[in-house]
C-alpha cells in the first residue's frame, strides 16, 4: 500500500477546547504511517450557524478551505463531524449548482483563488476504516480495548443526510451506521448495541434551548449506561464538549447520577495503538478518563 | 443486492386506545415477493391474518400521504416503499410502527392533532388581494417559481415531523413540516403574510432557532424536500427582511462572522460571552471552572482584551471575502 497523505482540516474546536482531539489524531496517524498535512490557512466551517445567518458568506468561506486542498491535490480529511457536513454541503451545492460555483468564484478570484471541485472530503473516522482499512489497523494493535464495553455514538453529521455522505464519506446506513461499531471490534474491544448510537446530543441548541438539548444528551448517555457501556465514544467532538462538559447537568436534568467517560474516537484507537498519556490526552476531560489507560492494560 | 422473494417474520405495533392498557407486538409470516410494498405487507396482515389490524391507507400513489408509518424507526411511506430494500437494509428483519407510539390510538393509526395544530400557525396557504377580474396573469419568473418548487411538494404526511427529536422535548416547537409550509408560502412573489410567518418562526421555544440540526427530518422525507435546508432559508430570510431580533440565538449566528474576522477560526469563549452577554454568562462559569482544571481552555481564554486563539495563514483572504461576500446584517 502506499503512503497515504490527506490534507487535515482542524476545525476550530481540535485548536482549542479538545486539544486532545488533534494530538490523538495525529498521534494515530503517526503509528499508522498516515502522512499528514494541516491545512493552516483554513477558516472556520460556519459550523451551521454561520450558515443560518448568511448561507452565501459561508459557501464562500468553505469553498475557500476546499480550495487549499485542491492545491495540494490532496483528499481534505476532517476531524469533527459538524466541520464534515459543513463542507461536504457547500462542496455539494457548488459540485451540482453552475450558477452558485460561479458567484462562488468570482468572490474567490478577488484573492486568487478558484474552486474546481477536485478534492474529496472525507470524515478521519472513514480514511481509517475504508482507506487504511479495518484489517491493517488490527495488525497494528498494542493494547487490545477487551476490557471495554464501548458504546459507539456516532453524532448526526457523519450520517445524515445521507446523500451527502454516499460519495467519499463512509455511506452509512442512516440507521444501522456500522463503521466505529467496526472499529470497536478491529480493537477487539466490545461495541455495545444501543437504540441512541444514531441520534442526536443537542449541542447545537446548547445556549437558546438548553433543556433539549440535556434531555437529548442525558436519553442517549442512560440508554448507553443501561447497557453497561464503560466509556461512550464518538468521531464528533462537539459530542464530546456537550456529554463531557455538562455531564453533571445532564444527570440532573434526566435525574441520573452519570459518569461516563466520553472518548474522541482518535484517542480510543491512540489508546490501542499503544501512544503515550500525553498524546491521548486523557487528562484534559472532564468526566475523569486517565484510569481507562491503567483499565485498558489490566 | 439481492432481490429474491423470501420467507419473513413481521412484527406489527399493536394497540387500541380503547381497551388496551399497554401496546404489545404480534409476529406474521408470510413469503414477500420483489415487488411487495410496505402497504402491501400491511393489507396482507389485515386481509389473511387479522381483519382488526388497523392503518390509514388512500391514494395508494404517494400524494395523499395518509400511510406514513415507522419501520425499524424509519419513517416510511408504505406505499412508496419497496419490502425486500428495507429487509435488505434491516438484515431481514421488519417492524412496522406508528409514527409516533405516544399517539398511537389504533395499531398504525395516530392522533395528529399535534402536527395539524403547529401547521395551522404559520398560516400555510396563499395570503393576497385577490383581483377578481385580472387584466392580465399574476407572472413569476422560473427562478421564483423554482425556490419552493420541492417545498410544494409536501404531502403532510408527518413523517419529517415525527422524527424530530425536538417535538418530543418541546411541545410548543413548530417542527420541520410547518417550517417547510412557512418557507413554501413566504418565499412566494404573490404572498403577502411573508414577514407575518417569518416573526411566528422566529419566536424562540416554537421557531427555527429551537432546531438541533439533526438532519432527521431531510432523511425522513419520502418527497426528498430536505426540510433543514429550508429551516437555513427561514434563519436567513429573517436577517434579510430585518424581521431577526437580537438575542442569544440570532447572535450567536451573527457572532460567527465577527470571530471569523479577527481569528480565520471560531472563538469559542467569545461566542459565549457574545452571546450570552456580560449577564447571561453566570450560567457557563459552573461548566468554564470545570473544563480550566481538565486543561480544556485556559483562565484567560475568557478575557475580551487577552487574545490567544489560533489563527488563520492568509486571514487578510479571509477579512476580504467576508467583506465582499457578506449581504445580511443582525
Amino acid at each position: 500500500m502506499s503512503q497515504l497523505h490527506y490534507a487535515l482540516y482542524t476545525g476550530c474546536t481540535a485548536k482549542q477546547s479538545t486539544p486532545e482531539l488533534l494530538s490523538s489524531t495525529l498521534a494515530v496517524a503517526r503509528k499508522l504511517g498516515i502522512k499528514i498535512t494541516i491545512l493552516e490557512e483554513a477558516s472556520c466551517c460556519g459550523a451551521s450557524h454561520l450558515q443560518d445567518f448568511d448561507e452565501f458568506l459561508a459557501h464562500v468561506l468553505n469553498a475557500r478551505n476546499i480550495c487549499y486542498a485542491e492545491k495540494l491535490g490532496l483528499t481534505m480529511i476532517t476531524i469533527c463531524n459538524t466541520c464534515q457536513l459543513n463542507s461536504a454541503m457547500t462542496k455539494h451545492a457548488l459540485d451540482t449548482n453552475p450558477k452558485l460555483k460561479a458567484r462562488v468564484n468570482e468572490k474567490l478570484a478577488e484573492v486568487g483563488l478558484e474552486y474546481k471541485g477536485t478534492s474529496e472530503i472525507k470524515h478521519f473516522l472513514y480514511a481509517l476504516t475504508e482507506d487504511y482499512g479495518l484489517e491493517a489497523i488490527k495488525d497494528k494493535v498494542v493494547t487490545p480495548l477487551s476490557n471495554f464495553n464501548i458504546a459507539p455514538f456516532y453524532g448526526c453529521h457523519n450520517i445524515r443526510p445521507s446523500e451527502l455522505h454516499h460519495k467519499s464519506n463512509g455511506g452509512e446506513n442512516a440507521y444501522v451506521p456500522k463503521s466505529l461499531d467496526n472499529l470497536i471490534e478491529a480493537l477487539e474491544g466490545h461495541p455495545i448495541d444501543y437504540s441512541h448510537k444514531n441520534k442526536c446530543c443537542g449541542f447545537h441548541v446548547e445556549l437558546q434551548a438548553n433543556h433539549t438539548s440535556e434531555v437529548l444528551s442525558g436519553n442517549a448517555m442512560v440508554d448507553a449506561i443501561d447497557n453497561n457501556a464503560d466509556m461512550l465514544v464518538t468521531p464528533c467532538p462537539l459530542c464530546h464538549l456537550k456529554m463531557d462538559t455538562y455531564q453533571d447537568d445532564i444527570g440532573r436534568v434526566v435525574g441520573r447520577d452519570i459518569e461516563l467517560p466520553v472518548l474522541h474516537m482518535p484517542q480510543m484507537v491512540a489508546l490501542a495503538l499503544g501512544c503515550t498519556p500525553q498524546e491521548i490526552g486523557l487528562s484534559f476531560h472532564v468526566q475523569p478518563a486517565t484510569q481507562l489507560i491503567a483499565e485498558a492494560k489490566a | 443486492m439481492d432481490n429474491s422473494s423470501r420467507k419473513v417474520t413481521i412484527k406489527a405495533f399493536r394497540f387500541n386506545k380503547e381497551t388496551d392498557y399497554l401496546p404489545y407486538y404480534k409476529s406474521y409470516e408470510m413469503e414477500i415477493g420483489k415487488d411487495e410494498l410496505i402497504l402491501d405487507i400491511m393489507n396482507r396482515i389485515k386481509w389473511e391474518h387479522d381483519g382488526s389490524f388497523s392503518y390509514r391507507r388512500s391514494c395508494r400513489h404517494g400524494i395523499c400521504g395518509a400511510c406514513a408509518i415507522k419501520v425499524n424507526g424509519k419513517a416510511t411511506l408504505a406505499c412508496k416503499q419497496n419490502a425486500i430494500e428495507l429487509l435488505n437494509l434491516f438484515n431481514n428483519e421488519l417492524v412496522l410502527e406508528p409514527l409516533s407510539e405516544k399517539r398511537a390510538m389504533k395499531d398504525m393509526i395516530i392522533d395528529k392533532k399535534d402536527f395539524w395544530d403547529k401547521h395551522e400557525k404559520v398560516t400555510p396557504y396563499l395570503v393576497a388581494d385577490i383581483d377578481p377580474h385580472p387584466e392580465h396573469e399574476t407572472k413569476q419568473s422560473i427562478e421564483e417559481a423554482d425556490n419552493f418548487l420541492d417545498a410544494d411538494l409536501c404531502i403532510q404526511c408527518g413523517a419529517c415531523h415525527y422524527s424530530c427529536p425536538v417535538i418530543e422535548v418541546n411541545e410548543d416547537y413548530f417542527g420541520p413540516a410547518a417550517f417547510v409550509a412557512a418557507y413554501r408560502f413566504a418565499i412566494d412573489p404573490r404572498d403577502n403574510a411573508g414577514k407575518e410567518r417569518l416573526k411566528e418562526t422566529a419566536k424562540m421555544g416554537q421557531g427555527v432557532w429551537d432546531c438541533v440540526k439533526c438532519f432527521e427530518c431531510a432523511e425522513a422525507c419520502p418527497k426528498e424536500i430536505n426540510p433543514i435546508e429550508k429551516i437555513t432559508k427561514l434563519h436567513n430570510m429573517q436577517f434579510e427582511q430585518g424581521v431577526a431580533k437580537s438575542n442569544v440565538a440570532t447572535r450567536h449566528a451573527e457572532g460567527f462572522v465577527r470571530s471569523i474576522k479577527k481569528h480565520g477560526f471560531l472563538d469559542e469563549a467569545d461566542i459565549v460571552l457574545y452571546s450570552e452577554g456580560y449577564l447571561g454568562m453566570y450560567k457557563h462559569i459552573k461548566t468554564a471552572i470545570k473544563m480550566m482544571k481538565a486543561g480544556k481552555i485556559h483562565w484567560n481564554d475568557a478575557l475580551p482584551w487577552v487574545d490567544n486563539v489560533p489563527k488563520s495563514k492568509n486571514l487578510s483572504e479571509i477579512q476580504k471575502l467576508i467583506q465582499i461576500s457578506m449581504t445580511n446584517k443582525l
